[in-house]
């Protein structure tokens, strides 16, 4: 790992972009294990995780415009493909889900009876 | 009469959309040279004259600048989102109170839904699960359901309208 | 700084990995696994990226993109195939 005078701030920026979007995706995946019931678990990836690893991303666009010639945008298409892309891989398992006729726990409200 | 090939329609069903890919093409080669913007547009052209008999009919964006508030309140609403999602998973399960709702839909446009969809998914506490097309609703889940009708004109209030200004 | 956070962010999402795949064993139903890998692709972009900038090479985005791309059709496909095995109507 090569650092070439990269300035304080910008060096500030990207480990808070980096610690946060760990943190995040951290707390998604917690959520995923330790949730009751598949609706509320789908609460945590299609949210947290998808933040997380987008600021993740974002913080190693920061860093490679620095360390590279010119802004690197292709960090910013995968962010873009995973926030398009998230909910409706959602929809879908949700769809499967309520098909295959899961519980929710118990107190889940207007549980759909189909 | 013009057969059908004669008319720049049929080659060149989605100008937008072209031009769209060939950025596209430009930004992922990461390399802004003569070479790549004519093969970026050659692609441009060739993909959706190859594969425009898949689309449903094209959505219209009549006014750009509402959009871009749009995204920029969705943005800050992921954000807000995340925070409150954060803290129901860090709080014990039992004060969960999960529930489902159907939301009525007044948008029309097959687009306009799907980006409506999207949002509530990404938004606080919620994930769209159903679209049933013959009544127009959006099934939807809700990691804490408190006030039903208090979410739902949340939801019209804060996405619908705008989308329907975007869309009209 | 960054030299010694980027182990810190491998390190947590190494535990969230760990984490999934503990879901991805446990169950109880096929859609949790499938929620389960998905997540788990999106991590794994994430650690990706991060040794990128360990090892400062600046190319492991194709990388990323193609595990994204596939991460989601695999979902959807899998999602689309429960909604279609069981059509008892």
């Amino acid at each position: 790992m090569t650092n070439i005078d990269m300035p304080w701030y910008l060096e500030l920026v990207i480990v808070a972009f980096l610690l946060f979007g760990a943190l995040v995706a951290l707390i998604g995946s917690w959520g995923l294990a330790k949730l009751p019931d598949f609706y509320t678990r789908l609460h945590g990836p299609t949210k947290a995780s998808t933040l997380g690893v987008g600021c993740t991303l974002i913080g190693s666009l920061l860093y490679f415009s620095h360390q590279q010639d010119g802004v690197s945008v292709q960090e910013a298409l995968v962010t873009i493909f995973l926030f398009a892309t998230a909910p409706v891989s959602a929809h879908m398992m949700g769809k499967a889900a309520l098909r295959r006729r899961l519980k929710g726990i118990q107190g889940t409200r207007n549980m759909p009876d189909r | 009469m013009n057969p059908a090939y004669r008319r720049w329609q049929y080659w060149l069903p989605r100008p937008l959309f072209s031009l769209f890919l060939a950025l596209l093409w430009l930004l992922m080669v990461d390399e802004f040279s003569a070479a790549h913007a004519l093969l970026g547009l050659a692609l441009g052209v060739a993909i959706p004259f190859a594969t425009h008999g898949f689309w449903p009919e094209e959505a219209k964006i009549k006014r750009p600048l509402p959009l871009l508030r749009y995204l920029l309140v969705l943005l800050v609403d992921i954000l807000r989102s995340n925070l409150v999602v954060a803290l129901r998973i860090l709080r014990p399960a039992r004060h969960l109170r999960p529930g489902f709702f159907s939301y009525p839909l007044a948008l029309e446009d097959d687009f306009a839904i799907t980006i409506l969809a999207s949002t509530i998914s990404l938004t606080p506490g919620t994930v769209s699960i159903h679209y049933d097309a013959e009544a127009n609703t959006l099934l939807v889940h809700a990691l804490h359901l408190e006030d039903e009708a208090g979410m739902v004109a949340d939801i019209r209030e804060r996405y619908e309208k705008p989308l329907e200004e975007i869309f009209r | 700084m960054i030299a010694a956070v980027i182990p810190v962010a491998m390190a947590l999402f190494a535990t969230a990995a760990l984490l999934n795949l503990y879901r991805l064993t446990i169950g109880p139903d096929i859609v949790d696994r499938i929620l389960a890998l998905d997540t788990l692709m999106i991590n794994s972009i994430a650690l990706i990226v991060l040794s990128d900038i360990w090892m400062g090479l600046g190319m492991l985005f194709e990388l990323a993109l193609l595990i994204a791309l596939m991460g989601f059709i695999s979902t959807v496909a899998m999602s689309k195939y429960l909604l279609r095995g069981d059509v008892i109507e």
